[in-house]
């Protein structure tokens, strides 16, 4: 095989030029969830018709056109009607082209179908996963390229995803093919992903990004304007991490979500941005009517109505983005609007007005008719009168005069609408009964197959018995509740369970009604209004102002600082005032000291702080009075404050705080620096070596910040080069 | 050889059978021989098309001449390159071309052959015109009424020159000569491309929301790769042949076309 091949002559010579592996394609025919049910009951998901051609045939004739030489089909859900569709087209005959297809009856998600598809060992290289219901028309050898070069330097590279910028509508936080908000985390330069979130809370109005993300990657670039296309270019590693982890159900919630929490493997999954290429996926009505328009509109060329490619019938293009296949039999006073899709063989009657619309092959539409923004496929029967708006109507329904649906009405096949009936908006009609059992999002698409299949052959007995004449009758056999489609009519409304009520009109083909656009407007408004009032929460212009951050962060500590200031100098009044011993003054201070928990030098500061401030607050008329009068204080008070000066450090605090005072708080202190820390000094309240540490300490500082050290320059000097004693004169300025 | 072996069986039904086949597989054998050599003369033709054009060049190309021509077209090229060559000097303006720009690709080729070059937009072609001596242009496609299927933009280049009489030459191999007439209902004289080439989808994506709003696409986008020129505009029709007016095109066309191939019917629809 291939594989052995590369590993034995690894180090000889290139792996590539040796075993040229051809490029293999994964494509999942079944999507694992139950977003197209009714319809799905009956025929799989990637044989409904896309604009008529049904959707399998879009994807392999894009992985044709790629380059793609093998692709391997994973069928789960109605697999014998995919794998008889396949063998009876062209593909299975395509030269170089080569489709084969794998069959499953007990997968559950796509991470079984990997699995399985590990087991048969059919991978040998790099291949492309994707899955039965996407569009693209992009071209492959760049993102290939990319991803090899990727993976011969770094083997943790295993997936590299592909993404298209799409804006998503800001007020009901959905993008434009009807899935949440996407947001994602992208290093700029190695494009690799390293956050991903599509079911984002939108109650809490933030999403929480790991700090570690910023620690590897020097820059990272949020995104919520991408829409995920759900093509991979994987490595066969995938496959093997899939079986190693049986917890892996869905691609994006589990696999890749694990990948990029897990640290200890360290594998990395990459992006490709396409620009001017399309691919997207259907994954609800909404995606299919979005998608539909866009191919009418030619975003997907050259995979469009008036091309043939493989498996459609060219339909010509005609003013204003109207395709008519040429037989079929239109009124005269029939109008037929822009970006109208009319099949092979269908009739229309008098004054019919059609518009956005796709119309099958072989259906009948009487006069009056409206049809506005619906998908009607093959064999369909409208009589006269009917009101058609944002509705799907699959194969074979037929529409009695007089009826009318509602915009978001799913029509499943062979149902009947009987006359002048009102079906009401988003509900599905189908001929089988709703299942009762509501299992999680991740039921599958067959669940009621069995069933399903029981109750359609016995309906068509009953239907040939009764010469095709539908009676209320049938309805009163089977039992449940049973919903009248009006008098002639045939099938069940299934009711919206309840926790879908959002989805219904969130992903319906018709588009959003404005009032619940306007509420989903007033909610944001409420939320912004919210967000601005609470202080503590960022505005929602998301700038931080750092100012205001760091003043929050300092108020603390110096709100407390000032707090403990004030109360030492309320107990330092009180002595004053009261008369207190200076004992118990220490006992208060310290005890202060313990609540606001502050050090001996706070203690000290903020008693010499109080100390000045009596001494200013004595009436003066002169500087040297002041200065006496400070002297006296704290001659007075001077074991009270030599308690908190037994350390050099506290000295020095002092006197930086003292510096603190003569600048800001008392400046008539300034001109008596020099003589008070003498004063000090000669109390014995500040020993030398603290005077000349804080000197030397300010040997470096600006000059403004030496203006006291100038000052006391004479005093210091001496200090240095007098003799050891302490008794010594004076030498004051004056 | 293998007309041999089957005589020598048994009856004589089996081999009169066989010497039918055989002759049938001699003469398919045959077709099939002048089929190729029908098809290698026609890639011949294709490939020499150009040559035999530039021969012609200097005939048509005057010392100190403007010549102006829009987009990229590889006959083009090597018309002016060989007209160059013949020691002519003269200068050209390149239209760019919108939306594919393969006019900027002309003017770099150019450059590097040596050519005095001016690159303008499409919409300053009428600016333009009147310092211009000729308007020399490729084709995708010549009709039989002598009406040429040219790159967009054309059609307008065509009518400005008019305008100022200005000669329109149109370079054309003789492979481009479709027997069929626009009139006619089968020939689609236009593709309508991806309006990706013109627009970003991801800045418009807002505009396309269907979700929201009447649910009818308010933007349409129409990328027209094909303009056609009618026959009055075009002056001069220069083949590898030689050169033609535009109303002698419809003789040419029995040289390369039967007449039983000349009404071409629709295949009906097949049911696949």
């Amino acid at each position: 095989m291939g594989a052995q091949k590369k590993g034995a002559t690894r180090f000889s010579e290139d792996p590539e030029e040796l075993a040229r592996v051809p490029l293999q394609a994964i494509l999942l025919a079944d999507s694992f969830t139950t977003k197209f049910r009714p319809i799905t009951l009956d025929r799989p998901k990637v044989l409904l018709p896309l604009v008529n051609v049904p959707m399998i045939n879009y994807t392999l004739a894009w992985l044709e056109s790629a380059g793609v030489e093998e692709v391997i089909v994973f069928c789960c859900a109605h697999s014998k009607q995919v794998i008889n569709y396949l063998e009876s087209s062209e593909w299975f005959s395509h030269p170089n082209f080569s489709v084969t297809t794998i069959e499953s009856h007990n997968s559950i998600s796509a991470g079984d179908a990997l699995r399985l598809i590990y087991e048969r060992n059919v991978i040998q290289g790099d291949f492309v996963l994707i899955s039965g219901d996407t569009v693209s028309n992009m071209s492959l050898t760049q993102v290939l390229k990319e991803h090899k070069e990727r993976k011969k330097k770094d083997s943790n590279a295993i997936m590299t995803m592909i993404i298209k910028r799409s804006k998503s509508s800001p007020i009901i936080h959905q993008s434009r093919l009807g899935t949440d908000e996407l947001f994602m985390a992208i290093d700029p330069n190695t494009k690799q992903l390293l956050y991903y979130e599509d079911k984002a809370d939108y109650s809490k109005g933030a999403i929480c990004l790991d700090k570690l993300l910023l620690a590897d990657n020097p820059t990272i670039s949020l995104h919520n304007d991408k829409q995920d296309c759900y093509i991979d270019i994987c490595s066969p590693e995938v496959l093997s991490l899939f079986t190693d982890n049986f917890d892996y159900q869905h691609l994006r919630r589990h696999f890749v979500k694990g990948l990029l929490v897990d640290d200890i493997m360290g594998y990395k999954v990459f992006t490709h941005e396409i620009h001017s290429n399309y691919a997207a996926r259907i994954d609800n009505f909404r995606s299919y009517d979005s998608i539909s328009k866009d191919i009418i509109q030619r975003w997907t060329y050259p995979f469009v109505p008036d091309v043939k490619f493989f498996g459609n019938s060219a339909t010509k293009l005609e003013r204003q983005g109207m395709y008519r296949a040429s037989d079929i039999v239109q009124s005269r006073s029939a109008e037929i609007g822009s970006f109208t899709v009319i099949g092979n063989g269908t009739r229309i009657g008098n004054n019919a007005k059609i518009s956005n619309s796709v119309v099958g092959e072989g259906c009948t539409i009487g006069s009056n008719v409206s049809i506005e923004g619906s998908y009607i496929w093959d064999n369909v029967i409208i009589e006269d009168g009917c009101k058609l708006m944002h509705s799907i109507v699959c194969d074979g329904v037929v529409i009695k005069s007089g009826a009318v649906l509602e915009p978001g009405v799913v029509l499943s096949f062979k149902v009947i609408i009987g006359q002048q009936f009102v079906v009401p908006p988003y509900s599905k009609v189908s001929l089988f009964q709703q299942p009762t059992k509501q299992d999680s999002d991740e039921e599958l698409e067959y669940a009621d197959n069995s069933s399903g299949i029981v109750e359609n052959s016995s309906m068509a007995d009953t239907v040939d018995k009764s010469n095709g004449q539908f009676t209320s009758e049938l309805l009163d056999e089977e039992c449940g509740p049973t919903y009248e489609l009006g008098t002639g009519g045939v099938g069940y409304i299934w009711s919206i369970c309840e926790g879908s009520h959002e989805e219904e009109w969130r992903h319906s083909i018709a588009p959003i009604p404005a009032d619940k656009l306007a509420e989903a407007m007033q909610t944001t408004d409420d939320d912004l209004e919210l967000l601005t009032q609470d202080g503590s929460v960022l505005p929602p212009s998301g700038e931080l102002k750092p100012d205001s951050n760091y003043s929050d962060d300092n108020e603390d500590p110096r709100d407390v600082s000032i707090y403990f200031e004030k109360e030492v100098e309320a107990t330092f009044l009180r002595a004053v005032h009261e008369n207190i011993k200076e004992d118990h003054v220490i006992l208060e201070v310290n005890s202060l000291r313990l609540s606001y928990n502050k050090l001996f030098t706070d203690c000290a500061g903020a008693i010499f702080y109080s100390l000045m401030k009596l001494a200013l607050e004595t009436p003066h008329s002169s500087p040297s009075e002041l200065c006496n009068s400070t002297m006296d204080v704290i001659t007075k008070w001077k074991k009270l404050l030599k308690s908190y000066l037994t350390d050099i450090d506290e000295q020095i605090e002092v006197i930086q705080k003292f510096e603190e005072i003569c600048l800001e708080s008392a400046k008539e202190f300034s001109p008596l620096f020099s003589k008070i820390l003498f004063h000090l000094y000669d109390k014995d309240l500040i020993q030398e070596d603290a005077i000349l540490k804080w000197d030397d300490e300010k040997k470096y500082a600006d000059e403004a910040d030496k203006v006291f050290v100038k000052q006391s320059e004479k005093f210091i000097q001496w200090l240095r080069e007098a003799p050891e004693e302490d008794d010594d004169e004076e030498d004051e300025e004056e | 050889d293998s007309g041999a072996v089957p005589h020598t069986s048994s009856s004589g039904g089996d081999s009169e059978g066989k010497s039918k086949s055989a002759d049938k597989s001699s003469r398919s054998r045959k077709l099939k021989h002048d089929v190729i050599e029908a098809l290698n003369e026609l890639i011949q033709d294709i490939t020499t098309c150009h040559e035999l054009i530039a021969e012609q060049a200097v005939e048509h190309i005057h010392q100190n001449e403007v010549i102006l021509t829009l987009g990229s077209s590889r006959t083009v090229l090597e018309f002016l390159c060989a007209a160059k060559m013949k020691k002519r000097s003269f200068r050209v303006f390149v239209a760019e071309g919108a939306p594919r720009y393969q006019g900027h690709l002309l003017a770099k080729d150019l450059v590097t052959r040596g050519l005095q070059t001016t690159l303008i937009t499409d919409s300053a072609v009428f600016a333009m015109i009147s310092r211009v001596n000729m308007v020399i242009v490729g084709a995708h496609a010549v009709m039989a009424n002598g009406g040429v299927i040219a790159p967009v933009g054309l059609n307008m280049v065509a009518l400005a020159a008019q305008r100022h009489a200005v000669p329109f030459v149109v370079l054309a191999g003789s492979h481009k000569l479709c027997p069929l007439y626009p009139h006619n209902p089968e020939v689609l004289l236009n593709e309508l491309r991806s309006p990706s080439e013109l627009l970003d989808f991801g800045e418009f994506s807002d505009c396309m929301d269907f979700g929201t709003g009447t649910a009818s696409p308010l933007l349409h986008v129409v990328n027209p790769t094909f303009d056609y020129v009618p026959p009055k505009l075009v002056s001069l029709f220069i083949t590898d042949t030689g050169g033609h007016n535009p109303s002698y095109v419809y003789r040419l066309i029995a040289d390369y076309y039967s007449a039983y191939d000349l009404v071409v019917q629709r295949r009906p629809p097949t049911a696949s």
